[in-house]
């Protein structure tokens, strides 16, 4: 055990992670999401041996005319942050929006290829767009809550506007609240317009809306993009909780967020899937000379 | 330093002409209301409200039931008027590109030019002839349809200025596409959309043209909808060209009524809206 932990915090100062994570891994208090010793540990699975949660088998998007993916097939492991970056237009917002299939929303757009979520392809024919999403959950990169609610009512939106009655709506509110680490800052004020809380607190109510469904997989297209690093630093430390319950795909342009927060990342680049390793190995040791130019900041 | 002087100069000149631009827009607005309350307050009384119109040379009387009348032509017109005008207005946003759309949204530009008195001759040929009696139902259906333009453009206008990211949001959270439209896109724009249709309404509100063969007129009580139906519009019309005084007095009165019916109309309209969406 002692070892273990010893190798998961020296890992992460490799890779110069963990500045509000290092309590998390301290050998007192061991509270990793995969504690089940009869599982491999994230930081000790290589990138081929990971379980996927989801699955792409080249998979292609278009918009109207131009291919922005070019055939990706990445898993997508459980219970872990998979970071996807890339420069600007190399389709890593596509590429998420392919796995809840909101790709298809944009007029236009199409995608093939196969993209497995569990063991079943929801792009074929009979499977229900509108019930992947909600197994797949969204965080936009801009804090988009319901002008109209209150900051109830908007945990409860993805519920209420599906047409369900929740028999203990309040314990729900309190329970997404407490989860996003929201419900000390609002408990009061839950009356009051969702739109009227700071972007950061916006941005944690909107994944506290996603969360209200019970999603399985969790998507999250540069969610701190519109935030200062105080807020930033809030969200990221609610990835580092989420990740011990959800499958989480983070989209960012933040190298430094990628290594922060995930266990894997993949590299993008001009609609392809140039690497996908464990983070520490992308960002100390990675195979392609394009993935070290990227993150050194030779270009991009 | 000459240059800043001139600034100054422009800065004060324009400002002034605006403010001055302003006031002369309000003084129409101003002396309507002033010339009608001052002409109109002195046939206002209970009787104006209760009681049925008298034969010319008795005094007193009042328009009881053009009052009801219009209330009634208002309440049918909406009725027509506003659910096939605000999904008209929900389709072309949402679909609108379309060659079809197009076509919807230049006939509906079109046709809030179309002058009123040929929408009365229009429904006039169309339900009064068939149904062949004046009712308040053609009434009814002649101002929807002079309301239906405004109600589709205001809502499709309203609805296109709903941020696209609130309905990704809705989408994401697995909202199936009509209910997110339904309850997260035109629930958004509603204030706005409610804004709207007042107007339209209180536009409608006060027409004559197209009720002048519809509706028709009545010195009695009307029942239901199918029969001529007074409404202060065209009390106000018939009795400001008769040449009785006595007349004269009644249709100010009932001008003023009119304006206030309409102005409580909006004011209400904006107070409903306000307090259901200011929810702090």
């Amino acid at each position: 055990m002692t070892t273990r932990v010893l190798s998961l915090t020296q890992a992460e100062d490799a890779m110069n992670v963990g500045q509000y994570g290092t309590s998390k891994s301290t050998p007192k208090k061991p509270s990793r999401p995969d504690d089940d010793l009869s599982k491999p540990r994230w930081d000790e699975v290589s990138v081929s041996t990971i379980v996927p949660k989801m699955r792409t088998e080249d998979l292609h998007a278009y918009f109207g005319q131009s291919e922005v993916l070019k055939g990706i097939s990445l898993p997508i492991a459980e219970k872990q942050v998979t970071a996807i970056i890339g420069p600007s237009g190399c389709g890593k917002s596509t590429f998420v929006r392919c796995l809840n299939r909101m790709h298809e929303v944009v007029p236009g757009a199409r995608a093939t290829g196969r993209v497995l979520l569990d063991a079943q392809d929801i792009y074929q024919p009979d499977v229900d767009a509108v019930r992947v999403r909600r197994r797949v959950g969204m965080v936009f990169q801009k804090p988009n809550p319901f002008p109209t609610m209150s900051i109830r009512d908007n945990v409860l939106a993805g519920l209420r506007l599906n047409g369900e009655r929740p028999d203990d709506p309040d314990a729900i509110v309190e329970k997404m609240l407490h989860r996003v680490a929201l419900w000390d800052e609002v408990k009061d004020i839950l009356g009051r317009a969702g739109t009227g809380l700071s972007g950061g607190q916006q941005q944690r109510l909107c994944i506290a809306r996603s969360l209200a469904l019970e999603p399985e997989v969790l998507l999250m297209d540069e969610p701190c993009s519109a935030l200062d690093p105080i807020a930033t630093a809030r969200v990221e430390e609610l990835i580092h909780e989420l990740r011990k319950s959800y499958t989480i795909v983070i989209v960012t342009h933040n190298m430094q967020q990628a290594a922060r927060v995930a266990n894997f990342t993949a590299f993008f680049y001009l609609g392809k899937l140039v690497e996908h390793d464990r983070t520490d190995v992308i960002f100390t040791r990675p195979k392609e000379m394009r993935t070290e130019d990227y993150i050194t900041g030779r270009f991009g | 330093m000459s240059s800043y002087n001139r600034r100054k100069f422009t800065d004060v000149f324009v400002r002034s002409a605006c403010v001055l631009s302003a006031l002369i827009a309000l003084v129409p607005l101003g002396s309507v209301l002033y010339y009608v309350t001052v002409r109109g307050i002195g046939g206002v009384n209970l009787d104006f409200f209760t009681e049925l119109p008298k034969p010319v040379g008795e005094a007193g009387g009042g328009m009881a039931n053009a009052i009801v009348g219009t209330l009634k032509l208002v309440l049918l017109a909406c009725v027509f008027g506003i659910p096939p005008g605000v999904l008209a207005g929900v389709y072309l946003a949402e679909f609108g590109d379309s060659r079809f759309g197009k076509w919807v949204r230049f006939s509906a530009d079109v046709m809030s030019g179309v002058p009123s008195i040929t929408i009365g001759i229009f429904v006039y040929s169309l339900v009064v002839l068939t149904t062949k009696q004046f009712s308040a139902f053609a009434g009814g259906v002649a101002l929807a349809i002079l309301m239906l333009p405004t109600v589709t453009r205001t809502t499709e206008e309203l609805l296109k200025l709903v941020p696209e990211s609130l309905r990704e949001a809705a989408l994401g959270l697995g909202i199936p596409k009509w209910r997110a439209t339904l309850r997260v896109m035109l629930r958004t724009a509603a204030p706005g959309i409610a804004t709207g249709v007042m107007l339209a309404v209180a536009r409608v509100a006060g027409e004559t043209a197209p009720l002048l063969f519809t509706a028709f007129n009545n010195r009695f009580w009307s029942n239901g909808f199918n029969e001529p139906t007074a409404s202060l519009p065209v009390n106000i019309y018939t009795y400001a060209v008769s040449p009785y005084e006595e007349w004269h007095r009644q249709a100010w009165a009932a001008a003023l009524v009119l304006l206030l019916m309409v102005l409580i109309l909006n004011i209400s309209a904006r107070l409903l809206v306000r307090s259901r969406v200011g929810a702090r």
